[in-house]
């Protein structure tokens, strides 16, 4: 056996080429990735695209058709070998929260800790709802607390039995737009506190963002990129990261004495790439001048309290878009002229058609 | 602007008058019963407590009891086979389930005495085998009738239970495997605790037909209160007697909400959520897996098969045979008759359900939320008790009119098509409330409420958004309704004129007198016709699926 000093500590889940159809639909198509120690990893995916399922293939809900999972080093399931869902150590949390409602909130999270003697028990069950703040509320039942308190039962239920990761799938997507932001950032801060690793479903980018150490952006059922969040938002590999990740217009290239051109001007880059790429740009990437000799119109003004919002329309009929100070005002219609503001950080991505989702 | 002011007014008042006529003349013959017993005619009582009444009453427990116990097993076992596992026949199998509640408990009960019974041929072929003194179980007997009973009514704890596993029951089964429990514990710990008002709520319906019932009883000599009535009525037309003795199957019924409500407890269990994919379904391989479609068919054959069977066999000897054709032209009267009845009673439960459904959108006065809840009371009052109620409340509105010179048609001692008609309509305006509403909910409040600012008045909304957008469920209440008041039994035994048979009260008779050749044509109609609701429950069934 090998000393556990020199060994990396173990993967919490590890994932290669898992892949699952439901009849003639590939639900999720030759998945592969990582979830490191004490790790928060956003998955983030258009509905339909497979995130859901692939959680549930996890947490052993559903069995794959090949590839292998492995939840801290051990494998669960390869398409033949198949470990049952109790016995794998991998907590869910629902997007309804899933709590039982003949239980109190108390037996709710004392659930999955009937093993234990009644007085330990009864001990991690009040040391659960100190944590996420509840323990005033453990004689009532689901339907006597509210949602942002359901969420956080069914979290420290899911907690209670010590699992190896936790699977949260949309965990605020029932919640009041209002309190998602608080209950969102309660909610990290109790995962860091308990250090367990987790995979968080959702499929609101800005979430996904905000949430995970990591970010894998999930499309068609396949992982499209995976990295942290600023990489994933300032360097996408294609269309479809880029584009679900923030708004974003694509522009041609073409190929230009030592470098590439766009209609907005020269950007940093392989000329002999110019051909199948295209630039990536950013509405924080576009400035414009107000100018009656320019080509390009404004096509659409939004007021967005801080800043102006505009559409422009370029001489070769493409979109853009830019956002400018609240002084800088260009209504509808408005003749200006607009040019990229950097040339260093413009992305350059494949001109492959976006992935069908 | 104050014609205006008074026309708001004018509404309001017939919108809440239409809710509350309808559930007074529900209420009117329930309460007549309920204040009968404040006027106990002691004799009565001390005379039918030293002769038949403890006994009844005793049988009424041991077959209430005995049917719900029953038909829980089998309904909550069918549902949970038919979620949790994949098996041969799984698909057949699960609307299959649904068919015997096509088959009147009148009618399997009187196809079970003759073919289990002394002289049927089951029983003829068992002594030419082992001899004349060989030991035959009793047919008519508690324990077959707690089987018949049971195989025409679990239908309603297997639909309850099947649509609560199906709806809620999925995800909370998997978070409780997340959470370590295995299969068999997460259905302990988690699914049968969850499905505890399914089962309260079918268990009920379960209950309240058993306590109308008093002709399957009879075919197996069993004597519960029920028949008690029916007795005193039948024997003497004392109609206060029959129903201060109603009024005791009425306690039973009351005792049986009370019940359902204590096993539904604090914990509530309308979550939210539509419930994700259902419960993992397991799949069974081999000779293991044989075993549900084995069971299931079994009940599915002894419920509905194997008596449809036999009844269609009865039937094309009777006509074939020599004395087929006079029977014929009786069937066609009957049957008249039968629709008649039946078209009457729908076209009254329409109308009062569509007043009482409708008044709660353009009021929110707290008397239409009552008069709701009133006007369902009908279906949890068994029918002897809403046939005596009916009797009483109009023998007191005749002579209430009669110094007045009016004259109430029809002899109402011994009932009348009047009565008859108002039992009918009290005991099944419930389940076309219940359709209605279900209707109801699918049009937003906002589109009737956009409907009245662009300018019309509540009927106009009614006719030309409500009506629309609502035939299916309006075609569904008339259905259900229908075959319910076709296939009843009890009320019309108790209140039908002389000389004014339906189908079910001739299948009753033919099948007292033994004829059961003949009885099978007349009970092979209402089975035909009872399994039209079955399917639409199935397409529903179906839709919450998808």
């Amino acid at each position: 056996m090998n000393s556990p000093a020199t060994e990396p500590p173990p993967l919490p889940l590890k994932l290669r080429g898992v892949t699952k159809a439901f009849g003639k639909t590939i639900a999720v198509d030759d998945v592969s990735l990582d979830l490191h120690p004490g790790e928060l990893l956003g998955l983030v995916g258009p509905s339909g695209c497979g995130k859901s399922t692939l959680l549930r293939l996890i947490a052993g809900l559903e069995r794959i058709d090949s590839g292998t999972i492995e939840v801290g080093c051990e494998l669960v399931d390869d398409g033949r070998k198949w470990t049952d869902p109790e016995q794998r150590g991998v907590g869910l949390v629902f997007q309804d929260h899933a709590l039982f409602p003949h239980l109190t909130v108390a037996d709710n999270v004392g659930f999955g800790l009937r093993r234990r003697s009644a007085i330990e028990r009864q001990t991690e069950v009040v040391r659960l709802l100190n944590l996420v703040g509840l323990e005033h509320l453990a004689k009532r039942y689901p339907h006597e607390v509210s949602g942002g308190e359901r969420q956080r039962v069914s979290l420290a239920r899911a907690l209670a039995p010590g699992p190896r990761l936790l699977l949260l799938d949309e965990p605020f997507a029932s919640l009041d737009p209002n309190r998602r932001t608080q209950v969102r950032s309660d909610l990290i801060s109790l995962l860091r506190a308990a250090q367990t690793p987790a995979v968080l479903v959702t499929h609101d980018q800005t979430e996904a963002l905000a949430v995970g150490d990591r970010v894998a952006v999930m499309c068609a059922g396949q992982i499209q990129q995976v990295g942290a969040p600023l990489d994933v938002y300032a360097r996408p590999v294609n269309r479809f990261v880029a584009g679900f990740m923030g708004e974003a217009r694509f522009l041609p290239l073409t190929a230009a004495s030592g470098g590439l051109v766009t209609e907005l001007g020269p950007v940093v880059g392989d000329s002999a790439a110019a051909a199948n790429s295209l630039a990536v740009v950013r509405p924080s990437d576009v400035d414009l001048e107000v100018d009656p000799a320019g080509t390009a119109v404004i096509e659409r003004a939004e007021y967005r309290g801080a800043t102006w919002s505009y559409e422009i329309r370029l001489a070769s009929d493409l979109l853009v878009l830019s956002t400018q100070p609240r002084s800088v005002v260009a209504p509808a219609g408005t003749r200006v002229h607009p040019r990229l503001a950097t040339h260093h950080d413009v992305v350059i991505i494949p001109a492959d058609e976006p992935p069908e989702t | 602007m104050r014609w205006a002011q008074v026309r708001a007014r004018t509404t309001r008042a017939t919108w809440i008058a239409a809710a509350i006529v309808p559930a007074l003349l529900v209420a009117w013959p329930v309460t007549t019963v309920v204040s009968s017993v404040l006027r106990p005619n002691g004799e009565l009582w001390s005379q039918q407590w030293e002769t038949r009444l403890p006994g009844e009453i005793v049988s009424s427990i041991i077959l209430v009891l005995g049917v719900c116990m029953l038909s829980i097993v089998i309904g909550v076992g069918a549902a949970w086979l038919i979620a949790a596992y994949r098996f041969p026949g799984r698909q057949i199998l699960g609307w299959a389930l649904v068919l015997p509640l096509a088959v009147p408990a009148y009618i399997l009960g009187f196809v079970t005495t003759a073919v289990l019974g002394v002289a049927g041929p089951v029983q003829t072929q068992w002594r030419n085998s082992f001899g004349t003194g060989a030991w035959f179980p009793e047919i008519r007997s508690m324990p077959v009738a707690i089987v018949v009973l049971s195989l025409t009514l679990y239908p309603y704890v297997y639909l309850l239970a099947r649509a609560a596993l199906h709806d809620q029951a999925g995800q909370a089964f998997a978070v409780a495997r997340t959470l370590g429990a295995g299969r068999a514990e997460a259905a302990r710990r988690v699914l049968l605790p969850m499905l505890r008002p399914a089962i309260a709520g079918g268990a009920a319906i379960v209950a309240m037909e058993t306590l109308t019932d008093f002709a399957t009883v009879q075919y197996f000599q069993v004597d519960t209160v029920t028949v008690g009535v029916f007795r005193i009525w039948r024997g003497t037309y004392d109609r206060d007697g029959a129903a201060e003795i109603a009024s005791l199957v009425l306690a039973f019924a009351l005792l049986a909400i009370a019940v359902e409500q204590i096993l539904r407890g604090r914990a509530r269990y309308a979550e939210t959520g539509a419930g994700g994919p259902g419960l993992e379904v397991q799949r069974l391989r081999g000779v293991k897996a044989w075993g549900p479609t084995v069971t299931l068919g079994a009940v599915v054959l002894l419920g509905f098969g194997l008596p449809t069977l036999r009844l269609a066999t009865w039937a094309y000897g009777e006509q074939t045979g020599p004395r087929g054709t006079p029977l014929l032209e009786r069937y066609t009267d009957y049957l008249r008759n039968s629709l008649v009845l039946t078209l009457a009673t729908v076209a009254i439960c329409l109308v009062a359900a569509a007043l009482v459904v409708n008044s709660r959108r353009f009021t929110r006065s707290r008397w239409v939320l009552v008069a709701r809840r009133v006007s369902m009371i009908g279906y949890a009052v068994p029918g002897p008790v809403v046939a005596m109620g009916v009797v009483l409340a109009l023998v007191g509105l005749d002579q209430a009119i009669e110094p007045l010179g009016g004259n109430l048609p029809g002899t109402v001692a011994t009932g009348s098509f009047l009565a008859l008609i108002y039992a009918y309509g009290v005991r099944f305006l419930a389940p076309a409330v219940a359709s209605f509403e279900a209707g109801l909910e699918q049009v937003p409040p906002d589109l009737s409420a956009s409907a009245r600012s662009l300018g019309a008045r509540p009927l106009t909304v009614v006719r030309s958004v409500h009506l629309p957008l609502t035939r299916t469920s309006i075609l569904a209440a008339a259905v259900l309704v229908g075959v319910d008041a076709l296939k009843e039994l009890p009320v019309a035994l108790l209140l039908r004129p002389i000389g004014f048979d339906t189908l079910p009260v001739w299948v009753y008779n033919l099948a007292s007198e033994s004829r059961f050749e003949q009885a099978a044509l007349p009970a092979l109609t209402i089975i035909i016709v009872a399994v039209a609701p079955v399917a639409i429950l199935c397409r529903q069934l179906e839709a919450r699926r998808s």
